[in-house]
């Protein structure tokens, strides 16, 4: 037996129809979580990124002793708790002696794990410990720069699935119109070695060169930290082949208030606003038209005209 | 992509992103300049977008000059499958079959009822039979039928029917995986095979009862069973036995009597008309034989035929009527 279930008030059905699959996305949302154990650097770490992502972005702050991203089995309450929260991006810290300061960034498809990239945490240096001119900090929100430097990013697979991680978790919001005064911050990420990279997140100061192109100068505003990459699951061939397709034909608006008509062609309804003729003040005020006068003639005003028709019959 | 003097950037302008595929660090080096240089590097790259981004053609806004960004070239996976589009619906194909198409329909009405306009749908509509307080007989009528109820019985038969076609659709739309994103369907229970009703699911205060009954099958009654965290005693069915006090005295000692009493008491009023009352019986005697002795009278005073027998015919009025005559 089934039972249609729908939701009860119109908050909740826009909520969920907020949560429904979309033609085109509006953004990522992602999970902070931990395990059981986590260390301070971690707690920083994520709460730190947290801060860099807030507005698109829920923290947990609970033990979680059944979450091993890796491990069959391991995953299903990171479903659950993307499917709740519709979170598709995910960073889930855990510390223990084989893997200290371990770091996992994931994403799912359709609630479902899509890929995971490993990485330890290393010299990591946190918003609090960089001095800068604090006019420089930057806003909560805006879109960022990016830049990936090192060849490995090209050659190693690892990396390149990092890179791709990274630009999915940091890009923020996919816009199409920019406020040039807006742009004030960037990431930048240095691949060190194969398995090590580089991230830190710096300020903008726009200097003035004299052309339209200001010149860019960065000051570190943290946090910085190295990524060492451990273990790293790629997604599936046949999933990533689903999740990569893109729609060619974007949504077409409803036209509204045109016709087309076969002898006439397009016809279109105009909407005139009311144009409120009564409120309207006239060129000159002459006695006739004073307010007073017009409130008091409303007033009696029948009986006005009626007295007056009588006296010129008479 | 983008040339920089004789360097080669891929610059990504939708996501901001630019990436320097040909730069190697030196492995020996402290962490300071490394730091430094890293930033350096980093200063070109972003200097490479923002050549390109700050040529961009903008237009002024109050808050600053807007640009319109190129849709991103790196490819990211989607977060949500694609919508996937609504199967037709059993009445959109047979629709469709029979090149049947909607039209649209006025949302007032005029009403035979009450000779008005009223809205087609709704509180207070046009034709509602629901309306109608009297409904004609017809001779082919069942007498036994009430027509009200089967108006009734009609409507929420076809109500049931419009709600089973609206789950067959849904079922078939679930199957598509094609459901509207505020509509779930969810299953309530397994029914019997053979059963038609599904079982209705137990309430937490039944279970609970059922429990309690199966523990007074033990001897003790469920006294002495072990209790699972958060079960409850075991009910008490029916009534403890209570006995009176054998000596008299004043408060429930007393009770004795009030029993008693309220027995004899049932009895005698359930048994009053037996019971003799001797005013009343010799009132009643005394009447009736002054009555009886009227009668004769009259009897002996008229010779016409048909008077005795009118008097005798309404006799209560006689008895009324006679005391005013006197």
């Amino acid at each position: 037996m089934l039972e249609i279930k729908t939701a009860k008030t119109r908050r909740g059905k826009r909520e969920l129809e907020k949560r429904a699959p979309k033609l085109i996305e509006s953004g990522k949302k992602t999970l902070v979580l931990h395990g059981t154990k986590t260390s301070a650097v971690l707690n920083a770490v994520l709460t730190q990124i947290y801060h860099l992502k807030k507005e698109s972005a829920v923290k947990y702050s609970r033990k979680n002793d059944n979450i091993n991203p890796f491990e069959a089995g391991g995953e299903t309450s990171l479903e659950f708790f993307s499917l709740k929260t519709d979170c598709s991006l995910f960073l889930y810290g855990s510390h223990s002696k084989k893997r200290p300061n371990n770091l996992v960034i994931g994403r799912t498809y359709d609630h479902h794990v899509y890929d995971l990239v490993e990485v330890g945490i290393e010299n990591f240096k946190g918003m609090e410990s960089f001095n800068y001119d604090k006019k420089l900090a930057p806003k909560e929100g805006t879109k960022p720069f990016m830049a990936f430097i090192g060849e490995g990013f090209e050659t190693m697979v690892q990396l390149k699935h990092l890179k791709e991680v990274l630009v999915d978790l940091f890009r923020g919001e996919v816009v199409e119109n920019l406020n040039l005064a807006g742009v004030d911050r960037a990431y930048i990420c240095t691949a060190l070695s194969p398995t090590k990279v580089f991230f830190t997140h710096c300020a903008l100061r726009l200097k003035k060169s004299g052309t339209v192109v200001p010149r860019m100068e960065l000051v570190e505003v943290g946090p910085s930290m190295d990524m060492v990459i451990r273990r790293h699951r790629p997604p599936n061939e046949s999933v990533r082949k689903e999740a990569m397709r893109t729609s060619r034909d974007k949504p077409k608006k409803k036209e509204k208030n045109v016709k087309k008509d076969p002898l006439e062609g397009k016809i279109g309804n105009v909407y005139i606003p009311d144009q409120k003729i009564g409120e309207m003040d006239l060129p000159n005020k002459s006695k006739g038209v004073k307010r007073e006068r017009r409130e008091a003639k409303r007033k009696s005003g029948s009986d006005e005209h009626a007295s007056k028709k009588k006296k010129e019959d008479s | 992509m983008e040339m920089e003097g004789e360097k080669l950037f891929e610059v990504d302008l939708g996501n901001l992103m630019a990436f320097d595929s040909h730069h190697a660090f030196p492995s020996q080096q402290s962490r300071v300049e490394l730091v430094n240089e890293c930033l350096q590097k980093g200063t070109e790259l972003v200097q490479a977008i923002a050549d390109s981004l700050f040529t961009l053609p903008s237009t002024e806004d109050i808050d600053g000059p807007l640009v319109k960004l190129p849709p991103p070239t790196t490819k990211l996976p989607r977060e949500k499958h694609f919508p996937r589009p609504k199967p037709p619906t059993k009445w959109e194909t047979f629709a469709q079959k029979k090149g049947i198409k909607n039209r649209k329909k006025d949302k007032v009405v005029f009403d035979e009822q009450s000779g008005t306009w009223k809205r087609r749908h709704g509180y207070d509509h046009a034709n509602d039979e629901e309306a109608i307080p009297i409904i004609e007989a017809k001779p082919t009528d069942d007498p036994d039928e009430d027509p009200f109820s089967k108006r009734r019985e009609n409507k929420k038969g076809r109500v049931d029917k419009q709600e089973k076609n609206r789950l067959q659709n849904l079922k078939n739309a679930a199957k598509f995986g094609a459901l509207p994103s505020h509509v779930q369907l969810a299953a309530t229970s397994l029914p019997i095979t053979g059963t038609q009703a599904a079982p209705k699911k137990a309430t937490k205060d039944e279970l609970g009862n059922v429990a309690g009954i199966a523990a007074t099958a033990t001897a003790s009654g469920g006294k002495f069973d072990k209790k699972l965290p958060g079960e409850k005693p075991a009910q008490h069915k029916g009534k403890y036995r209570k006995f009176l006090p054998v000596a008299e005295g004043t408060g429930i000692g007393s009770l004795e009597r009030e029993q008693t009493e309220k027995i004899l008491n049932k009895i005698m009023s359930k048994n009053n008309h037996d019971i003799l009352n001797v005013n009343k019986a010799v009132t009643v005697h005394n009447v009736k034989k002054e009555k009886n002795r009227k009668s004769d009278k009259s009897k002996v005073s008229s010779s016409n035929k048909l008077k005795p027998q009118k008097k005798s015919f309404k006799k209560g009025n006689a008895k009324k009527g006679n005391p005013k005559a006197q």
